[in-house]
């Protein structure tokens, strides 16, 4: 018990990460972890025992993620009024605060997907080979579809580092 | 460039993740130099990246709400059970009482005989703990239902493994009848009994001396519980509750037989 606990409990603030980049809404992130750690649980019999609970669980939650969780739970995108006001640390030169404000936006933008994989990579830092497991495609795959998120997310911010994002400010 | 492979867009992507090395870095380093607007690209890349990690750093930062923790989780996911497996019994009740025609008030009807030791208590009686009255009701069940010549049991073992395969199926959870036969005990069959507005199963076990031992079983949220020992006038049990399920497995026998046969039921159903 204290096992499962152990062995499950330290990939939850980075679940709650990816949750929160896919959702975008502090409650519906949780609901998405809470629903992928139910199953976690109820499955746990069923991880894989080559000790990699941490891609297991990354599965589960993008599974959830896309087999209609996002249809029940939102109903349209709820962005927490939070999300328009958060600065990102101070320190940060203007360029990128430009970009950190609006760059979730613009994942917003990417199909699944290639959201999916950019996420995976850049932030939590998974290997190709992993991003390509949790996805359940080829290393391939994932690398074009890394190429095509950063391709579209470089035009969406490009254009979006108008008026668009003075509104913010 | 060298001869080996060729340059491709996956190694922009490593390159620009800082995921290449020795002479794959080398190479799209030289390739790099001599092209400014591929270079524009992946620092471009690189500022997403940082803009992403910076954007959503303060999530991972903050500590697990309470309902995330997986002990919350399995809390949860005990109590739903339980929830679940009371609605099924009720269900099951219903039907039985529907099917069965007035079977179950009968049972109710006939007054149990050694009534000395095991308390016969009914209506449930609330100074008794819930384990007490489990122990009980199966007593009282195993007194009314081992003597039966022509109806011990209400579903013949056939039938039963039907029944139990939809329990499994419906509750989620394995509700096998478990295997005794390497005690000399088979199942005859199984039936469903009221208790306290709820159903509870009943099942029969005999074996070639014609001895029978009965095991109860029916939804308990009372909490765990270790197993434990009673007996009085002609029978003795050994009761206890475990993950949602109280059980009582009731019979004739000397303490450490029927012991054994406990324990083995408690294993089978934990591997369940």
């Amino acid at each position: 018990m204290d096992e499962m606990a152990a062995l499950i409990e330290p990939h939850i603030p980075s679940l709650r990460r990816y949750a929160y980049a896919l959702l975008r809404g502090d409650e519906a992130a949780d609901d998405l972890v809470q629903d992928c750690l139910e199953r976690a649980v109820r499955g746990w019999r069923l991880r894989p025992r080559d000790g990699q609970v941490r891609l297991w669980l990354f599965t589960i939650l993008r599974n959830r993620y896309i087999d209609g969780f996002r249809a029940r739970r939102m109903r349209g995108l709820q962005v927490d009024a939070a999300v328009l006001e958060q600065v990102p640390a101070s320190g940060v030169d203007g360029e990128a605060r430009l970009a950190a404000l609006d760059v979730l936006a613009g994942i917003e933008q990417l199909p699944e997907e290639q959201r999916s994989a950019l996420l995976l990579v850049a932030v939590e830092e998974l290997s190709y080979a992993d991003t390509a497991r949790v996805l359940d495609v080829p290393v391939g795959t994932v690398m074009s579809r890394l190429a095509r998120a950063r391709e579209r997310l470089k035009q969406l911010l490009e254009r979006g580092a108008g008026p668009a994002l003075r509104r913010v400010k | 460039m060298t001869g080996s492979a060729p340059l491709g867009e996956d190694d922009l992507q490593a390159y620009a993740d800082g995921r290449l090395e020795g002479e794959r870095l080398l190479a799209v380093e030289a390739w790099l130099a001599e092209n400014p607007s591929a270079t524009a690209n992946i620092e471009n890349w690189r500022r997403q990246k940082e803009a992403l990690r910076t954007r959503l750093a303060g999530k991972a930062a903050e500590p697990i709400p309470a309902r995330l923790r997986v002990a919350a989780i399995r809390d949860q996911q005990k109590r739903r059970q339980h929830e679940f497996l009371r609605r099924i019994a009720a269900a099951v009740l219903w039907i039985a009482l529907g099917l069965g025609g007035g079977w179950a008030g009968r049972g109710l009807m006939e007054p149990a005989d050694g009534a000395a030791g095991i308390a016969m208590v009914r209506p449930a009686d609330p100074a008794l703990v819930p384990a007490r009255q489990l122990v009980a009701d199966a007593a009282d069940a195993h007194r009314a239902f081992v003597v039966e010549v022509t109806h011990p049991v209400e579903v013949k073992a056939d039938q039963e493994q039907h029944l139990v395969k939809w329990l499994t199926k419906r509750v989620g959870k394995p509700l096998t009848a478990p295997d005794l036969s390497r005690f000399g005990y088979s199942l005859m069959g199984g039936r469903l009994l009221p208790a306290e507005g709820e159903a509870a199963a009943q099942l029969m076990y005999e074996n070639e001396a014609g001895e029978r031992l009965t095991l109860y079983l029916r939804a308990d949220g009372s909490g765990e519980t270790a197993f434990r020992f009673m007996a009085g006038g002609d029978v003795s049990a050994f009761y206890w509750v475990d993950r949602g399920l109280g059980f009582a497995l009731t019979a004739t026998l000397e303490r450490e037989k029927l012991l054994e046969m406990a324990e083995a039921v408690y294993v089978q159903f934990e591997k369940g």
